[in-house]
């Protein structure tokens, strides 16, 4: 099985999905839906274990070389967020019974769990592919799927989130589509390693130009970089405390690793005359964005809503990273988009306990919330710490690659505003550990009280712990994304 | 003379497309959409794309606005509103990507030039080679079933994920399952009578040809999916003219819901079996020794996966969406 | 010659903005699906004008045709078509529940009403 290592990521949930819309209990197909993940995490694992060791792995489907047939070509990037991608989706789905029968009707259920394997499918089939117009077709599963899980649960108000994001995103994708089709038209290939070798020698082609343009701003829409950011606040504040969790520490990173290989793979930002300008568009919209979204998150009234504005903010430090234009940019990049999936994860699934246990996320909901919930709350505390980036978690050393790259460019202003960002970091997570652990439970507490069921805890403080890990242990994603940046550019080189 | 069609069909398009956008009524709406969808359908048949017209006359004609009208029919028409605010949002983003879109054009090959890069790379060995390799003299179906097979997989899976959605958007509170209606027809509605005789003769030749589309796509245009939306539209025929309860005593939603996971399978599965043997998955040289004989089993078999899958989903979201009118209507 | 061979993209373009303004400008959540239809069926048309090839014919392999039109953007649109359907269907989902729960399917009402409790 070895020789399929490259597909079966992606293959597993993809058959797992439809087999585990057979199975009719609700409590089978969580259990289904979790062991397919976790398998395509192992199976994720090795890949980046061969890719480490063998460097880039090629799969034709079909039997069919490229660019006549499909190919999957896998090199360290791609091993990287499969297997950050289906990690996360492992952990959230083993947590997240209680909290699924929490939220979810009973009827739902089953299907709830078929609709997260398609969506996983989705991710992981985008992250795998070399072929731009495959790309299209996974990207079009993991996001119809994810506009029924958004509005799946009990609050109304997640049907027109669905509905908004549903618009916006069929929009990026079919900007996407307009980016392919152009693409197509002068070159003839959907490859990805094909149009690599066929762009080039097009020149200063404005077809080109316009069709970069158009898979930028698709892109970003799902990517939710600000301005393009609308969908994004209410789907993940009125999703199901599950969904939130999964998209947030996934979605953003999928889109992330898309325009990054259609960037630097397929249109080789860095070595086109209109670099310059790009790489300072991503900059100021990145600083925007950290701005805006720390800005809006500390004033929020409902937590769950200031996590998804701080979720629009760490995207700016990402596009940040790859607007410095280096590699060091690029890994610095890669490395944030490795541990905020570690942070947001933890973050939102904590939230999903208190939920369970107060009934909702608002500040007026969590006063002395820490008393009840020790554990939950120490971990939401870490993954907030790790957020803001102070030494000793994973935070710090994204934050460090950031600023060193900055310093690098001696891009002296940009130092200045991702530490005052990281300030600004420092305000909404502190507004939570007054009111959790400083204000006094309120005299008849709302809800059961006590922890959160303990596989939901065991899960969130796994991912509480993996944020101080990799503060420390930092040669999985320094080396994966040194590697992965050095290769994207190098690529270009040739 | 072929070019005239195309610019006269192009023009309609813009027409219907002009009035969509000041008709304010969803059920006028509704019926230009259908319009629309056949205008493409024929376009498409101008530009050689068979296979496609085949297609977008069945669902943009088709389907979409059936199903504009079962959701018009759940939420009632509407009264049209009078004009509000300018909108400004979009007074300012179209016109920026539509000088993207010109911008776009102005490198582009010309319309229909046979040396556009498009028809000298990948495309060729397709035309040239596929009568050996694959046997079969319709090129989008070896295309489709063999060189791109996982594309389509894909699509198959988008198919199946838009059943799952529309479940799980719909379902009810307390009911599994896309249609579980509660009560048989009431009398007082018109009956149809002449419309139901006439179905009634009409559905079986209706079946035959999905087959026959089903089992032709080899030889020209037809294929899996397409058979699928005929098989479903004769059941959704007789689901509007007997009422969803009598449509779902003959077919039922359990069962669909399971087909539409089974056809998924079977695709999948017709591609796990190339990697048991060894071989990458979907790679269809397993199935026999004679290469264009293995090539023929494979895309017969993926074009069953393919007919089943959207012939039962397509199926399952007309029950949900009845379900809610006949829920709404009760 | 010269405008008759790029007004098909031109055309593709008007098309896609009709679409994209009805999306955009529209507060009725039917339209907005609608327009969005219109939107991505014009990408379409870019697809299929793209694989036209003039004298050509249907790919379809016979003895008696030397020139065909390109088959590779006729299979991705037959993907494109069924991703359309999809979102199409999912939207009009939405609708009916969106409908179900605030009894409009207007984007400022609904929004008011958020707004309200």
């Amino acid at each position: 099985m070895l020789s399929h290592i490259a597909l079966l990521p992606v293959l597993l949930p993809l058959i797992g999905a439809p087999a585990c819309a057979i199975l009719r209990r609700p409590v089978f197909a969580w259990g289904f839906a979790s062991s397919v993940a976790a398998l395509a995490f192992l199976s994720a694992a090795i890949l980046l274990k061969l890719t480490f060791e063998h460097g880039v792995i090629h799969y034709s489907l079909g039997g069919w070389a490229a660019p006549w047939g499909i190919e999957y070509r896998v090199d360290l990037l791609n091993a990287l967020v499969l297997l950050l991608v289906s990690g996360i989706a492992t952990t959230v789905l083993v947590a997240s019974r209680t909290s699924v029968w929490h939220d979810i009707a009973e009827n739902r259920r089953g299907l709830f769990y078929v609709a997260c394997l398609l969506c996983l499918a989705g991710m992981l089939g985008i992250a795998a592919t070399g072929d731009a117009f495959n790309l299209f077709v996974f990207l079009e599963i993991s996001s119809l799927s994810t506009y029924a899980l958004v509005a799946c649960g009990r609050d109304r108000r997640a049907l027109l989130a669905a509905f908004n994001y549903l618009v916006m995103g069929t929009i990026g994708a079919t900007f996407i589509l307009i980016g392919i089709g152009f693409v197509y038209m002068l070159t003839g290939t959907l490859n990805m390693t094909d149009l690599a070798q066929r762009l080039p020698g097009l020149g200063e082609s404005r077809t080109v130009f316009a069709a970069y343009a158009f898979i930028v701003v698709g892109v970003c829409l799902k990517l939710a970089l600000f301005p393009l950011h609308l969908w994004l606040p209410g789907a993940y504040t009125h999703a199901p405390a599950i969904v939130t969790a999964f998209l947030a520490a996934t979605s953003t990173k999928v889109a992330l690793y898309v325009l990054i290989r259609f960037s630097f793979s397929v249109f080789h930002l860095e070595s086109s005359r209109l670099a310059l300008s790009l790489e300072a568009v991503f900059i100021t919209l990145g600083i925007v964005a950290v701005f805006a979204g720390s800005l809006v998150a500390i004033f929020a009234d409902n937590l769950k809503r200031g996590l998804a504005w701080s979720s629009i903010a760490q995207v700016g430090y990402m596009t940040i990273g790859i607007g410095i234009g280096t590699a060091a940019g690029l890994q610095a990049s890669l490395i944030h988009l490795f541990n905020h999936a570690l942070m947001k994860g933890t973050l939102f699934l904590a939230l999903a306990a208190i939920a369970i246990q107060v009934g909702g996320n608002e500040f007026s909901k969590l006063r002395g919330i820490g008393r009840r919930m020790p554990w939950s709350c120490a971990a939401f505390t870490v993954a907030g710490i790790s957020l803001i980036g102070i030494p000793g978690t994973a935070g710090f050393v994204s934050k460090w690659y950031l600023v060193t790259a900055a310093l690098a460019g001696e891009q002296w202003f940009l130092v200045l505003l991702i530490v005052a960002g990281s300030l600004l970091t420092a305000v909404y997570i502190w507004r939570f550990v007054e009111i959790a652990w400083l204000d006094s439970a309120p005299e008849k507490a709302t809800g059961g009280d006590g922890e959160a069921p303990s596989v939901l805890l065991a899960a969130t403080l796994m991912l509480a712990l993996a944020n101080i890990y990799f503060g420390f242990d930092t040669r999985l994603q320094v080396s994966a994304s040194g590697g992965a940046a050095a290769a994207l550019l190098g690529e270009a080189a040739q | 003379m072929e070019l005239l069609v195309n610019i006269v069909l192009l023009i309609l398009l813009v027409a219907t497309a002009g009035a969509l956008v000041v008709v304010r009524g969803l059920l006028a709406s509704t019926m230009l959409t259908s319009v629309y969808g056949l205008l493409c359908a024929s376009f498409f048949v101008t530009m050689d794309a068979v296979d496609v017209a085949f297609t977008e006359a069945a669902v943009g004609a088709g389907v979409s606005p059936l199903l504009l009208l079962l959701t018009v029919a759940a939420i009632g028409r509407g009264e049209p509103r009078p004009v509000g605010a300018l909108p400004v949002l979009a007074i300012v983003l179209v016109p920026v990507t539509a000088a993207l879109l010109i911008i776009g054009t102005l490198d582009m090959p010309p319309f229909g030039s046979p040396d556009a890069p498009a028809h000298t790379h990948v495309a060729p060995r397709y035309l040239q080679l596929s009568g050996e390799e694959i046997g079969i003299p319709n090129v989008v179906t070896s295309v489709l079933a063999s060189y791109r097979a996982f594309d389509t997989l894909g699509e198959v899976l988008v198919i199946f994920t838009a059943g799952v959605a529309v479940l799980l958007i719909l379902a009810t509170p307390g009911q599994r399952g896309s249609a579980r209606p509660r009560y048989v027809p009431d009398n007082h509605r018109d009956p149809h009578t002449i419309l139901q005789i006439v179905s009634r003769i009409l559905i079986p030749f209706i079946l035959l040809f999905a087959l026959y589309v089903q089992f032709h796509g080899e030889y020209g245009p037809g294929g899996g999916f397409q058979a699928g939306v005929i098989f479903a539209s004769a059941i959704i025929l007789y689901g509007l003219l007997y009422g969803l309860p009598t449509v779902c005593r003959v077919v039922r939603p359990a069962v669909v819901e399971w087909l539409s996971a089974v056809g998924v399978l079977i695709f999948g599965i017709t591609g796990v079996f190339a990697m048991l043997s060894g071989r990458p998955f979907l790679d269809y040289s397993v199935f026999a020794d004679d290469p264009v004989t293995a090539q023929h089993i494979g895309i017969l078999v993926v074009e069953l996966g393919v007919g089943i899958t959207v012939a039962s989903v397509i199926t399952v979201i007309y029950y949900a969406f009845a379900n809610q009118f006949e829920t709404a209507e009760s | 010659m010269d405008v008759l061979s790029y007004f098909n993209y031109w055309a593709v373009v008007v098309l896609m903005m009709l679409g994209f303004f009805i999306v955009i400008a529209r507060a009725n959540l039917v339209k907005k699906l609608i327009g969005l239809n219109i939107f991505q069926t014009s990408v379409f048309i870019l697809y299929i004008s793209a694989g036209k090839v003039i004298g050509g014919s249907a790919p379809i392999l016979s003895d008696d045709v030397t020139l065909y039109s390109n088959p590779l953007p006729h299979v991705l649109i037959l993907t494109a078509i069924v991703v359309g359907i999809a979102t199409t269907s999912v939207g009009l989902a939405l609708v009916i529940r969106i409908h179900a729960a605030y009894g409009s399917v207007n984007q400022n009402d609904i929004l008011k009403q958020d707004q309200q409790c």
